[in-house]
């Protein structure tokens, strides 16, 4: 799937992961497949309820079972399936090589201890320095990651934070792990648009600095993606619809999903108070997936064997994948 | 064609205007809850809404939009300032020293649409009760098949079907729900709706269509919007004018076009840098990174409330709140630094 010689960091292959909801099986990511390369910036872009969260919490393999379950595929980080380890090479890797970021802060910080003791903590058990030393280190990240008085505001507790200093606090405990994949679940999604572009640029600017350091970013907001991503995959009903480098993506998207996302947005260069072309219709619930293609019933291009057939996800130009009959050869 | 119905709206009458508008929420604290404090959540905040205009009023979280709209409807008290507005049935009133009872019959002229379409339906009542309620309060007399002939009439144009009246809000999705807002807010044939982060919960695909509706009702019913958001790209599209606050104060209020292409105050400036545009050629070399996060509500800087961020801030910044300066083209600006030139 990857064009480079250089083996992925990450190579996820046809992950299922389904959910027991009311008798019923949700299947939130359902045969899902993509690389993330060393040194890259991947965006995994969707609407709500597209699986999205799912993916990511199958990688770290934190899916409550019940009602949830991994039922298929591998993800294989830097050659060993992850799928395959024990619990314990489990939470070796969480807290050395892949962290996570999301979008409440204060799910991840414990609202009874310090930000520093929080800090020091995870810093000692990752590198098995002493008190001190671990002290002057989380200062050191909290100054990093742009908190004033970083050295004062050790001593705060998670609550005595902002919501956009809660935000930089965990990157910072993220990143205090030096992990190779840093995973960030809408990081900026709750936060303001000057706040979320200070983050975003600290996020991306330590990704750059910390070398061969890849990063997953989840997000709803596809100029969130423009900005940070370098590749992007477009996620609908569990699936990857779309895996494109990101300039062809805006420039030339292939799926009618993407194509339909990208001109529903307002952009100030287009016309004011023009009306905004839209995809008709609702997401469909996860538990009445059609059969056929997932977007077929909202999409403009569908013709009958949309209904019957689900396509392949396929690589249409070379670096570029997408999952619709319109790009067949025989089809079209 | 945008630009004359622009010019058109720069003419048409004003519909409201506040002038100084106040709401200081008092802290209380300990176990007598003594009163330790205000937040000055709107703090002396004036600009107009003209008739047929959509404002778009926008600032980060805790700015006070919502207590400004809310205050227009007395879900807040204001504690100071004016509130003029224009009724059909009363003529010009000021809503501020007015009691509930007295505003009661305005009401009908002023309704106001929420973010969440999830907690702001009763989930106990049909959809069809929901959109007849404000019905049953401002047209008493209106007999019940009428009522029903109006629901079902309501719910089509906002793009539901009239059988689904007798459904409830959670068999809808958040889109559809917000219609149902939308309809249960024009039921009274309002002037001024006031639409506070109506797309923001929405997603993508759903927030364009819920757009283009208000705009399609806006046009039909000659409806004025004052609509609040924190998203400057669905403002810039839907706006004729935009206002910005910060820290309870308007800081600049203009044409969105000009507005969104010029600012001239620097939190403007950074607001409109900092929106992520969907175009990954276009970097922003210009972006203006603000340092830190906007100060507490109960202890504002004196002077502009911008100051303590603000690059170009000198010392008569600390001094007393800028007035609100005129810079040509329907455009004021709030910073006698920037307009010294
Ligand atoms: N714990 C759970 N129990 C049941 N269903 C779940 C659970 N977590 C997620 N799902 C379902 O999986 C689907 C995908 O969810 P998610 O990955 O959170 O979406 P996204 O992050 O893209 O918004 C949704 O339909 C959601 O309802
Ligand atoms: N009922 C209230 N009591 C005390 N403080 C309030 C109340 N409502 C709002 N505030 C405060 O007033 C400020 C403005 O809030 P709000 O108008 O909701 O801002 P925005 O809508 O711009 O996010 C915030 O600091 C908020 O915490
Ligand atoms: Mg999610
Ligand atoms: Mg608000």
């Amino acid at each position: 799937m990857d064009m480079d010689d250089q083996r992925p960091l990450l190579e996820v292959r046809d992950l299922r992961t389904y959910f027991q909801v009311e008798g019923q099986t949700a299947k939130a990511v359902d045969g899902v497949s993509f690389d993330i390369r060393e040194n890259e910036v991947f965006g995994l872009v969707g609407e709500s309820g597209s699986g999205k969260s799912v993916t990511s919490l199958s990688i770290l393999r934190l899916i409550p079972n019940p009602p949830g379950e991994i039922v298929g595929g591998s993800i294989h980080f830097r050659g060993t399936n992850l799928l395959d380890l024990s619990w314990d090479e489990m939470r070796k890797i969480r807290g050395n090589r892949i962290s996570m970021i999301f979008q409440e802060p204060m799910t991840a910080l414990n609202p009874v201890f310090t930000i520093g003791f929080q800090l020091v903590e995870t810093i000692r058990l990752h590198t098995g320095c002493g008190k001190e030393e671990a002290r002057e280190k989380a200062a050191e990240m909290l100054s990093l990651v742009g908190i004033p008085d970083a050295r004062k505001r050790l001593d705060d507790y998670p609550h005595q934070f902002s919501g956009g200093m809660r935000q930089r606090a965990m990157i910072a405990m993220a990143l205090s792990l030096q992990p190779n994949l840093l995973i960030a679940d809408e990081p900026t999604t709750a936060l303001d648009v000057t706040i979320q572009a200070q983050i975003l640029d600290l996020m991306v600017g330590l990704q750059k600095e910390t070398d061969g350091a890849s990063m997953l970013l989840i997000t709803h907001d596809l100029a969130v993606v423009a900005e940070t991503c370098q590749r992007v995959a477009v996620m609908y009903g569990g699936k990857i619809q779309e895996i494109s480098p990101v300039i062809p993506l805006f420039e030339e998207p292939l799926h009618p999903y993407t194509k339909g996302l990208l001109l529903s947005l307002p952009h100030p260069d287009r016309e004011r108070r023009k009306r905004l072309p839209t995809i008709p219709g609702i997401v469909p619930s996860i538990l009445h997936m059609p059969p056929g293609c997932k977007f077929a019933e909202r999409c403009p291009d569908r013709w009958e064997r949309c209904d019957r057939e689900e396509p392949e996800l396929r690589e249409i130009q070379p670096g570029r994948f997408c999952r619709c009959h319109l790009h067949d050869e025989e089809g079209a | 064609m945008e630009t004359t119905m622009d010019t058109d709206k720069t003419l048409s009458k004003t519909l409201l205007e506040f002038q100084e508008l106040k709401v200081h929420f008092p802290i209380h604290a300990g176990v007598f809850l003594r009163r330790v404090g205000e937040v000055k959540a709107v703090d002396g905040v004036s600009f107009a809404l003209r008739e047929g205009e959509t404002l778009g009023l926008v600032g980060e979280s805790g700015c006070g939009k919502t207590t400004t709209g809310k205050a227009i409807i007395r879900l807040v008290e204001p504690t100071g300032g004016k509130i003029l507005f224009d009724s059909e049935k009363m003529g010009k009133v000021d809503l501020c020293p007015m009691t509930r009872s007295e505003l009661r019959p305005i009401r009908s002229e002023i309704q106001m649409i929420f973010q969440d379409p999830y907690s702001s339906l009763n989930p106990r009542w049909s959809v069809g009760d929901i959109v007849a309620e404000p019905l049953k309060v401002h047209e008493p007399g209106m007999g019940h098949k009428e009522r029903e002939e109006r629901v079902a009439w309501l719910l089509e144009k906002v793009g539901l079907t009239g059988e689904q009246a007798h459904r409830y809000p959670h068999e809808f999705s958040g889109g559809q729900r917000q219609r149902v807002g939308i309809a249960r807010a024009l039921a009274t044939r309002p002037r001024l709706v006031i639409a506070d982060e109506p797309v923001s919960a929405l997603d993508v695909s759903i927030q364009a269509q819920v757009i283009n509706l208000m705009q399609d009702l806006q046009e039909e019913f000659g409806l004025t919007y004052l609509f609040i958001a924190h998203d400057l790209s669905v403002v810039e599209h839907i706006s004729h004018r935009i206002a910005v606050m910060y820290l309870g104060n308007l800081m600049e209020i203009g044409p969105a076009e000009v507005l969104y292409r010029n600012p001239i105050h620097p939190y403007t400036k950074a607001l409109i840098s900092a929106v992520p545009l969907p175009d990954p050629r276009k970097t922003r070399p210009d972006r203006i990174q603000l340092q830190g996060e906007p100060p507490s509500p109960l202890n504002k800087p004196s002077g502009c409330a911008f100051r303590t961020r603000c690059p170009y801030a000198e010392p008569s910044c600390a001094e007393e709140r800028p007035p609100l300066l005129d810079a040509g083209s329907d455009h004021q600006v709030a910073c006698p630094i920037m307009m010294r030139e």
